[in-house]
């Protein structure tokens, strides 16, 4: 995939960059003039991922989240969320609806990765234990009627 | 409606009306302030002693599945109380999480 525009971030593993993370990337989307409903859907699958790093990733310890970002001409986009934590022993297994390894006063519903792939187009997933996790988010946005911004 | 704790950054907003507390949620519901909300929400809940827990989801600008955790949450604890959860007021895509999250077996929808 040849982007014509890419953003990297990192950022600490902590809850309130979970507002941030959102509007990063929606922040990022905006010469791509995506709809109020687009914008919406990436930031939930975006929100989603980042607190599946915080809250299972680094089980709210202390690590580095690590965001990618990147679109097409044709308005693909990809959205890598990347953490260096404890890993997915089962990544079909956690991928399942209501699936938590969470304690029940955390009360995660489980629903996190259901979420991402009813928002995007495609949710890759590669992990193992010790390996840390990374979650690949893709989405064709609208086709728009002006030129996508190009490289000078 | 009345804010709770009763400080200005609160989220979350109160009133009872006959044997319901209605709860209205502002802002962006995620993870980072699930943990809180559930703290106030389960005070008020004591506090009030109320049977029916009503959630006005008008006021949100965002919600992930953080929320399906926190009404499912609560409805267990009303459930424990011999009480009921509705919820009013979401928007087509928290509808649809909810519908994805099989919300709608213990809760009620209110138009």
């Amino acid at each position: 995939m040849e982007f014509i525009n890419e953003m990297r971030l990192d950022f600490e593993a902590l809850p309130e960059n979970e507002a941030f993370a959102r509007l990063a990337v929606s922040g990022f989307l905006l010469p791509l003039d995506p709809t109020m409903e687009e914008l919406a859907d990436v930031k939930t699958a975006v929100s989603e991922a980042v607190t599946n790093a915080i809250v299972h990733g680094y089980a709210g310890g202390r690590g580095t989240v690590r965001l990618f970002a990147g679109y097409t001409g044709g308005g693909q986009l990809r959205v890598d969320v990347i953490d260096r934590g404890c890993g997915i022993a089962d990544v079909q297994k956690a991928r399942q609806p209501f699936f938590t390894t969470s304690k029940g006063d955390q009360e995660r519903s489980g629903m996190g990765f259901t979420v991402m792939e009813s928002f995007m187009d495609a949710v890759e997933v590669e992990s193992g234990p010790g390996q840390g996790t990374t979650v690949r988010l893709t989405k064709q946005l609208h086709p728009r009627d002006e030129a996508v911004p190009r490289r000078a | 409606m009345e804010s709770y704790p009763g400080k200005g950054d609160s989220m979350l907003f109160y009133e009872k009306k006959r044997d319901a507390l209605i709860v209205r949620l502002t802002g962006e519901l995620d993870h980072s302030c699930a943990v809180k909300l559930r703290d106030q929400l389960d005070a008020l809940i004591r506090e009030t002693g109320t049977r029916r827990l009503v959630f006005d989801l008008s006021g949100l600008e965002f919600m992930d599945s953080s929320g399906v955790g926190l009404i499912i949450g609560r409805y267990k604890l009303m459930h424990r109380r011999g009480g009921s959860v509705a919820v009013y007021g979401y928007d087509a895509r928290m509808d649809k999480v909810f519908r994805m999250s099989g919300l709608y077996r213990i809760v009620e929808r209110l138009a």
